[in-house]
Order: structure tokens, then C-alpha cells, then sequence
């Protein structure tokens, strides 16, 4: 049993309710279904929970095309055939040509693997039916070369979903369940110290500030998340923006400098600088 | 233990299965709820929960379970008026009503106020959600001024520093008691398929090919072939605006699940009925408008037609020009749906309004004739009828 817990990481804060759904699924070892808005870090949570633990990590995205069979194994029938014509010995065993896909590579890890199943939602939507078993027990059946493949370590499963499509409710019977919720202020700021250390207190608050008034604008197609904000900062300090910049009082309807990274779709930054327009005519200061 | 409060769950409407329950015993078994109840709270959730949207729902009945207050069950059916707190986006307030809340003397005296009037709802017990509703005007419709500073969870404001995680209930707005999700329609959408090959050949084409070596004397020629697509277009007619605002959220699902699920899918707006022209985009509907004509010469007659409207208007909007709410028509709205039916041989009308009260409207009769009687109600079932007549 494993008796390593799962707290975060130097680099990744994990609230109390997060740990505690990422460690039941560990100790239990079922997947955990993981959703929030983009950009939030659920990707990165696999990434860490293995860095954190120790244990190799496997990341199989999901696009719109992916069956859930490449995942288990793909049969190569036309290298098989070609090399039929060229006399190749292989050809005798079909186990040659059988490709192994992430599950079955992370089934066979010497130690536990944490296996990523990232943005399941993208898929077809009979998708997340056609793993059912496999998650369950953790084994699956080769037909070309009746072998059956069982883990040799239930890996820990990190599924993660965008909401795109929603999943079928045996599939979700199946999996712990987290919602990473957008991170308050507080947290927020904890988030940012992780990747900015030493940086200015004045700087941090004033964009925080600015960063909850952008997200508060009504109607926004796509409020900023936490990787944007990062980025963001990341600009700022590159271009070595002051804090008083950022301050509301002064400029109480100037729009944020350098908000291209906040703001990523056209409709938004016009309808910003509508409102910030609106609010410059109504309170002319 | 859990057994009545998974009954609890049950009743409160939450599709906890037994195997959920197992697994929370499993858990609780090797010790990973320890000693404290914010702990167990949770791994509750994580294990019981599988949809955000019913994390508020969770949160009440752990709350209610939890304090031993079993008969508050009853006020977690009841839903506060959702007018009242989820339209936030829509909420705006005048001056004199923002003079009102500061009279009242801020917000927290306000949410006080409100706690007050929610228990005393309680104890009524009948019609109570009206009663709050009707403070509509008062101020708690304030209540979109400021979402973020309310929690109605929390029991009176003075022990505000010991407010409990799942009193907290910041999961509010996500609730959804609409059944019909969008996958159900997506699921009765796929009834409409029709696959085609086309794009990159990367299947083998196991025939062709034992077919071509066969005539090579033996020489492997392989044949590959596209893979098999849904290759169904659909031309979607939404009516927007007026009576249409009741069915908003139906119609938002509807159209978001057909989106997914048609790669050929091509949409337009319409107010109340069509005319000589529709339009892409509602903000800009005045300047970017497309003629109808244009829609039925450029998507051929292979597309299905499908439109999407209560269909409740003056019979005069349809049948005669000039008749339109919003601007002159030169000709009446019966002749162009009929150039567009006459277009798009494949059509249907999808009614959000229920079949029972179509009888009632003369324009839904006028319409279900106009369109042969290929008119379904949108629900699971209609669209599963639907689908069949377009197929």
C-alpha cells in the first residue's frame, strides 16, 4: 500500500480538498476525473503528483480523432504485409507488429506509473465507455496474440476534462472526482509566489486587483485564469511596469498595460474597452 | 453509519450509486478520512460527487445531515428563486435601488435581513419561494450587485469565523435541476448520421487490395481508403428573441450539442418567422444580414433543414406581407419558408413550447401545416422523432 502522500509541490499549490482527492484516488487506486476551467493547472497536477512521489509519468493526449484502442495497441497489418513480399522473418510472428500504446506502457512499468488521460472530453463521445473495463481491472485482452496485458503495478490515472462533451455516468462511477475551483485571492497569491519568489508585495497586490477586476467584467467569453495571470506577470516584470501603474485610483478607467496577455479573444478586449470607455464618460475625473 | 446519509443524498436528488458508497467505506477503512470532519467532508465529496454542478446540492445535505437536521431536507427541493440569484449577468441596478441597499445599511445588514426572511420562510412551509420572489423590488434584488459577498448557506453572520467549508456552498450558481444535459441530446443527435469517406486514405482497404495483388501476379499493392466520417450537413434555424426568452437555456443546449456533433453545421437567426433575410450574429442583426435567398442558392439541397422556434406569433406575421413585428415585409412569410421547403426537401420545426398547448395557438397550427406536419416537440423523445424524419 502506498504510504506517500501527495501535498503540493515547490512548485504547484494543491488546496486541501485537491490533496485529499489526489491521495484517496493513490491509495485506492482508482483514476481521478479531474475538470476546471482552462487553464487552472489540471494538466500540470499529473505532472507534479509524479514528480512529487517519484514515479514515471505517461501522458497520453487526447485529440479529436484518438479511439481508445491507440491508447491500449495498434496492429500494423500493412508493414506486416509488406514484409511478407520482402521475405522478412519476422513476418512468422504477429506479435511483431503489434505497437504498444501509452496504457499498455504504463501497465508494464517496473514501478507504479502515473498515467495522464488528458483532455478526455475531445474525444468521441463513446470514448470514455470504451475504457470502462480497461480502467476497472486494469488489464485489457490482445486478440492478435490472445495474450491477455495486466498491470503490473495499478498506475495512478489523472483523467482530465474541459467539459466539452460530458462523460457517461458508468464512467464516472468509476473515478474520484475533483473540480479545481478558480483559486481565491489568497491562494492566488500563494500561486504566484511559487513561480515569482521575492516578488514585489506593492506589484503583486496591484495585479491581483487588476487581474479580479478584468475577470469581473460581465459577459467575457473567456475570463483570464491562472496561466494567463502568470504570464502576464511575467511581462510585467519583464518590462519592468512600476506597481503605481496598476493602481486603480489614479487611472481608475485605464486599462490595464500590457493586457493583451489577460484578454485573448478580440470580442473581449473590444468589449473591455467599451466598458472602460463608458466608465471614462460617466466618471470624468 | 452512512447508510442514512446516502438515503439522505438520495432523496436530496443526487444519483449516488451503492458502488460510490463502497468506495467511500473503502477509503474511510484505510484511514485516508483521519480524525477530522473537514477531512471526511472531502473525501466524501471526491467519492460522491461526480458532477460540479450538484457540488452545491452536496453541500446542503452534508450541512443539514450533519447539523441533524433532517427536516431542512424539505427547503433543499425547494430552490431559491432562480431569477432572483443566478441572473447576475442580467441584473443592473438603478441608482435608487443601490440607495436602498446603503440604507439598509450595507451589505451585511442586508444578507442578516436575508437569513431572517429565509427562516421565517422556512417555517411557513407553502408558496415560500414566492414570498422571497417578491422582494424583487426590493432590496434583495441587490442580490446581483455584489454575488460574491453572499453565502445563504451560512447560518447568521456573528459566527462568521467559524463558518464551516461546505457552509460555504460556493458552488451556488452551478446548480442544474434541468435533466435534459447535453449529452441525451447529443445521443439523440447521432441518430442522424450518414457516413461517407473522405479526407486522407489511411485505412487499409482489405478487398482492394487482395483485389490488386491478386491481378499483380502475386505483387502486394496495398489500397488504402479514408475512414468513414458523419458526413450529414445541417442547416439550423434558430428563432430568437420575444417568446423565445423562456426556452433560452433549451435552445442554448441544443444548439451547443448539435455544434459538437455535426461537422457540417451551419446556423442562422431568425425573429419569429422567416423573411427575406436572417443573420449570423445577434449584436450586429441590423448590419450583417444574410438574404434567404442567398442561404438556399449556397448550401444544396442536400443539407437538412431544421428549425428551431415556439412558433407563437399573430397568424398575420406568417401569412401576410407586411406582416412582420420588426420591419415591411414585401412578401409573407408562408412564401419564403415555402421557397426554403421547396429547397431543402429534408426539414423539421422543433417546438420548444409542450405539444400540449400547441393546440391553442392558431400560428402553431398555421405553421404545422406549412410544414406538412413535421413539427416535434424539443425534448429527448421529439428530437429522437425528429432525427428519424430527417434520416
Amino acid at each position: 500500500m502506498a504510504n506517500e502522500r501527495f501535498t503540493g509541490t515547490s512548485s504547484y499549490i494543491a488546496t486541501d480538498d485537491l490533496t485529499m482527492a489526489v491521495n484517496a484516488a493513490v491509495t485506492l487506486e482508482r483514476p481521478i476525473l479531474i475538470k476546471g476551467e482552462p487553464g487552472t493547472g489540471k494538466t500540470q497536477l499529473a505532472i507534479e503528483v509524479a514528480k512529487s512521489l517519484g514515479k514515471p509519468l505517461f501522458e497520453w493526449h487526447i485529440k479529436s480523432t484518438t479511439k481508445a484502442q491507440q491508447g491500449l495497441y495498434e496492429y500494423d497489418a500493412v508493414a506486416r504485409l509488406r514484409d511478407s513480399q520482402l521475405g522478412d522473418d519476422k513476418v512468422h510472428d504477429i506479435a511483431n507488429y503489434i505497437l504498444p500504446g501509452k496504457v499498455w506502457e504504463a501497465f508494464e512499468a517496473e514501478t507504479q506509473p502515473v498515467l495522464l488521460i488528458d483532455e478526455i472530453d475531445k474525444a468521441d463521445i463513446e470514448f470514455p465507455n470504451d475504457l470502462l473495463q480497461e480502467l476497472d481491472r486494469m488489464e485489457f485482452f490482445v486478440y492478435e496474440t490472445k495474450k491477455l496485458v495486466s498491470a503490473r503495478n495499478r498506475p495512478i490515472i489523472v483523467i482530465t476534462s474541459n467539459n466539452e462533451k460530458e462523460l457517461p455516468d458508468a464512467f464516472l462511477r468509476r473515478c474520484f472526482f475533483h473540480y479545481i475551483k478558480f483559486p481565491d485571492q489568497d491562494t492566488m497569491a500563494k500561486i504566484v509566489d511559487v513561480h515569482f519568489p521575492g516578488l514585489k508585495k506593492a506589484l503583486l497586490s496591484e495585479a491581483l486587483n487588476a487581474f479580479y477586476k478584468v475577470r469581473d467584467v460581465r459577459g467575457l467569453k473567456k475570463k483570464p485564469s491562472t496561466s494567463e495571470l502568470l504570464d502576464w506577470i511575467k511581462l510585467l516584470l519583464a518590462e519592468d511596469i512600476p506597481p503605481e501603474a496598476l493602481r486603480s485610483e489614479n487611472a481608475r478607467s485605464a486599462i490595464p498595460p500590457l493586457y493583451g496577455a489577460l484578454l485573448k479573444n478580440e470580442q473581449d478586449v473590444h468589449l473591455f474597452e467599451q466598458l472602460v470607455f463608458l466608465d471614462r464618460r460617466n466618471n470624468p475625473s | 453509519m452512512l447508510i442514512p446519509f446516502f438515503c439522505m443524498l438520495r432523496d436530496g436528488g443526487m444519483k449516488t450509486s451503492i458502488t460510490e458508497l463502497l468506495v467511500l467505506h473503502e477509503a474511510m477503512q484505510k484511514g485516508l478520512a483521519g480524525h477530522n470532519v473537514d477531512d471526511f467532508y472531502f473525501l466524501a465529496r471526491t467519492t460522491l460527487v461526480k458532477d460540479e454542478a450538484h457540488l452545491d446540492r452536496f453541500d446542503r445535505i452534508f450541512a443539514a445531515y450533519f447539523k441533524g437536521v433532517e427536516d431542512s431536507l424539505k427547503d433543499l427541493m425547494q430552490e431559491i428563486p432562480e431569477d432572483w440569484l443566478q441572473r447576475q449577468a442580467e441584473l443592473s441596478l438603478s441608482d435608487e435601488e443601490k440607495a436602498l441597499i446603503e440604507s439598509m445599511g450595507g451589505f451585511e445588514e442586508l444578507m442578516k435581513a436575508l437569513q431572517a426572511r429565509l427562516d421565517e420562510q422556512d417555517s411557513r412551509h407553502e408558496g415560500g419561494s414566492k414570498w422571497i420572489g417578491t422582494a424583487g423590488t426590493s432590496p434583495f434584488g441587490a442580490y446581483g450587485y455584489n454575488p460574491e459577498g453572499v453565502r445563504i448557506g451560512q447560518q447568521g453572520s456573528r459566527n462568521r469565523s467559524a463558518t464551516k467549508v461546505w457552509d460555504k456552498r460556493e458552488y451556488r450558481n452551478l446548480d442544474d435541476s434541468v435533466e435534459l444535459g447535453t449529452r441525451n441530446i447529443k445521443v439523440a443527435l447521432r441518430r442522424l448520421r450518414k457516413f461517407a469517406r473522405e479526407g486522407a486514405a489511411d485505412q487499409l482497404d482489405l478487398n482492394d487490395t487482395i483485389d490488386k495483388t491478386a491481378r499483380n501476379g502475386g505483387m502486394l499493392d496495398i489500397r488504402m481508403v479514408p475512414e468513414r466520417h458523419n458526413a450529414v450537413k445541417v442547416l439550423l434555424c434558430l428563432d430568437i428573441g420575444g417568446s423565445m426568452d423562456d426556452h433560452v437555456r433549451i435552445c442554448e443546449e441544443m444548439f451547443s450539442a448539435a455544434r459538437t456533433e455535426f461537422k457540417h453545421l451551419e446556423y442562422f437567426y431568425f425573429h419569429n418567422f422567416i423573411y427575406e433575410s436572417m443573420w449570423k450574429d445577434n449584436r450586429r442583426r441590423q448590419a450583417e444580414k444574410t438574404a434567404t435567398l442567398d442561404i438556399a442558392h449556397k448550401y444544396a439541397s442536400d443539407y437538412k433543414l431544421v428549425f428551431v422556434g415556439d412558433a407563437t406569433m399573430s397568424p398575420y406575421e406568417i401569412a401576410y406581407a407586411g406582416g412582420s413585428v420588426e420591419h415591411w415585409n414585401e412578401e409573407p412569410g408562408a412564401v419564403w419558408i415555402k421557397r426554403l421547403l421547396n429547397t431543402y426537401p429534408k426539414a423539421i420545426w422543433l417546438n420548444p413550447e409542450p405539444k400540449a398547448r400547441w393546440d391553442y395557438t392558431p400560428s402553431v397550427k398555421l405553421v404545422r401545416e406549412l410544414m406538412d406536419d413535421r413539427m416535434y416537440p424539443l425534448t429527448i423523445a421529439g428530437l429522437d422523432e425528429g432525427m428519424k424524419e430527417l434520416h
